[in-house]
């Protein structure tokens, strides 16, 4: 009876003190800079000059500015549509890649691909292919396309559209971008539905179940604690995107339709150096993410199958 | 077993090449993008903004590759990055290694309440933290250096956390207890037993973090200053400040060389890195 004691507490100093880096990192760079920014977003505070206590005034003065509506409205589209656009594509070619056919390998690293480039090379690559005048979407698709038939059928459709320069296309951009680099999901997916036992597609099939069918009553239902989680980590992730948008669209060009949340925090901390105000942004942001989670998780609660539960 | 009848083998036919026509037709979607790229990068300048373009070359413009290295101080970023990238996967590799194993193999007092907080830290957005962070550097006197990227990774973190916690999990116990009666420590067993059966997740962990760390684009722009300490992904943009605009042919030639070898990379690795996942099985 001691010994076992003696054991149990050996084991519990030995996992506190395997989990003691986590628990340094844990304090150190999140806890602590969580309750900081907390701190500072009802402050004043410039970096420069030590913080000045002004209560709640970033946040009432948050609330009054158009720039918060228009940047979060800006993120908050970019989100609603690329979540479920790139969940419906990552799952789709995951799904085309469990299937037995010939040169899985290729595919594999193909529809990968665009996941592996950096950031930078990919958003310039974009501004290249989107270009007004010389881009391969324009010059190989809309103008052909629309010089045709506004020829042979007297539409009157456009035969350049300025992609990045015209607010009402920009967004959608980085919709489209997001969908192209969904190859992360789509290996997560992959490896889930490889675990999807055999048998029950062969008894699926014994049964004369569809394609579809069993699609909808085997796969999906087995897989559903995956999409749960692609679902939620794509939520979060959409909600911080940065680097593209900053790179690609400077300052939130055209008319600020492309001017992230994101971008609006790190200008205001870095640029106007008003740290309390990107904190009180960063904040709300949190705030608006814990909300979306929850959405999220209450959502996908009734519809989650656990082995055995 | 009966042999399928023969209208059955035929469907099968058909949804086989229906399957590899779909596939093939969104390989070339996805794949347009970097052959435009790579064919761009091989183009003299006027070709490279032609219309309608080009797809293969002529002339082939190789020296585009040496002009784009050389015009920026391209072997220096490239120096830096590797540097961040080696410092970065050790540490996120062990530091995570570590903590995982006390969560899934060990117990402690308040061990699932920690892991709960662990998981719900996934949703604290780096926008919040960005503020104190650079405050808490700064004062550091880390600002400037490589020391703000690299050093928080050994530190763990929670995505990492969970998915080696998952493989960890699925280790049999019977080994560790074995180990345990022939005298080993925890730590023996570890490095002796765990480490050497959790090689495909540890590679996935390392993949991810090289991947992350290689296009990281957010801290080398906080912390790093000064151009001779600039990484690939923030220097690339420079490039194309420098060349302003005009030269498509030498950006997509840095592009190219920024991108080749993570391509190379995950080539190799691919089929360990599926199955790693695949193993960690991240149902929960």
């Amino acid at each position: 009876m001691s010994e076992t004691n003696i054991r149990a507490k050996k084991e519990a100093r030995a996992g506190l003190l395997f989990a003691l880096p986590w628990f340094i990192g844990f304090s150190v760079f999140l806890g602590y800079p969580l309750l900081k920014a907390l701190y500072n977003s009802f402050t004043d505070y410039s970096i420069l000059n030590p913080p000045v206590f002004i209560g709640a005034k970033n946040y009432i003065d948050l609330f009054q500015d158009k720039l918060f509506y228009q940047s979060l409205g800006n993120t908050l589209y970019v989100a609603f549509f690329s979540v479920p656009l790139s969940t419906v594509v990552a799952l789709g070619l995951a799904m085309l890649l469990n299937t037995k056919v010939k040169g899985q390998a290729f595919y594999r690293t193909f529809f990968f691909l665009p996941a592996l480039v950096p950031a930078v090379p990919l958003a310039i690559l974009w501004l290249w292919l989107f270009n007004g005048e010389q881009g391969i979407i324009n010059t190989m698709m809309i103008e052909p396309i629309g010089t045709w038939l506004n020829a042979n059928l007297h539409t009157h459709l456009p035969t350049n559209i300025n992609f990045l320069g015209d607010k009402a296309y920009a967004k959608s951009v980085l919709v489209l971008m997001s969908m192209w680099t969904t190859g992360h999901a789509m290996v997560i997916y992959l490896a889930g539905l490889q675990e999807v036992p055999k048998p029950l597609y062969e008894a699926a099939d014994i049964d004369g179940a569809s394609a579809w069918q069993r699609t909808k009553m085997v796969t999906l239902p087995l897989l559903s604690p995956v999409i749960m989680f692609n679902v939620i980590m794509a939520i979060i992730g959409s909600l911080q995107y940065f680097t593209q948008a900053y790179v690609m669209f400077p300052g939130g060009a055209p008319e600020q339709s492309t001017y992230l949340y994101t971008m609006y925090i790190f200008d205001s901390a870095f640029r106007d150096l008003r740290m309390g105000y990107a904190s009180a942004m960063g904040w709300v942001m949190f705030l608006i993410i814990l909300l979306l989670t929850n959405a999220a998780l209450k959502f996908f609660d009734s519809k989650v199958h656990y082995e055995g539960g | 077993m009966a042999k399928p009848t023969r209208s059955l083998k035929a469907q099968n036919l058909f949804a086989v090449g229906t399957i590899h026509f779909v596939l093939v037709i969104l390989s070339i979607i996805f794949l347009i993008p970097l052959l435009w790229m790579i064919s761009t990068s091989l183009k003299t300048a006027d070709k490279a903004v032609q219309i309608p373009p080009e797809w293969i070359p002529n002339p082939l413009e190789k020296g585009n590759y040496w002009e784009a290295l050389t015009s920026a101080p391209f072997f220096v970023y490239a120096r830096n990055t590797l540097i961040v990238c080696l410092l970065t996967v050790t540490g996120t590799v062990f530091s995570n290694a570590v903590v995982a194993y006390s969560f899934a193999r060990l117990k402690w007092p308040g061990r699932e309440t920690a892991f709960k907080i662990t998981i719900a830290t996934m949703m604290v957005p780096f926008p919040v933290l960005m503020v104190p962070l650079f405050e808490m550097f700064a004062n550091f006197g880390w600002v400037g250096t490589f020391r703000p990227l690299w050093i928080p990774a050994w530190f763990a973190g929670a995505f990492n956390i969970f998915l080696m916690r998952q493989f960890f999990r699925g280790i049999p116990f019977e080994l560790s207890e074995a180990a345990k009666i022939d005298g080993c420590s925890e730590w023996g067993i570890f490095v002796r037993v765990i480490l050497p059966l959790a090689k495909p997740v540890l590679a996935v962990v390392a993949l991810f973090s090289f991947m992350a760390t290689w296009n990281d684009f957010l801290g080398p722009l906080l912390y790093l200053g000064s151009q001779d300490m600039f990484t690939l992904a923030i220097g690339l943009r420079d490039y194309h400040g420098q060349a302003g605009g005009t030269k498509w042919n030498l950006m997509m030639a840095a592009s190219t060389a920024v991108v080749a070898p993570v391509i190379v990379l995950f080539f190799f690795t691919q089929r360990l890195f599926i199955q790693g996942i695949a193993a960690t099985g991240l149902k929960g």
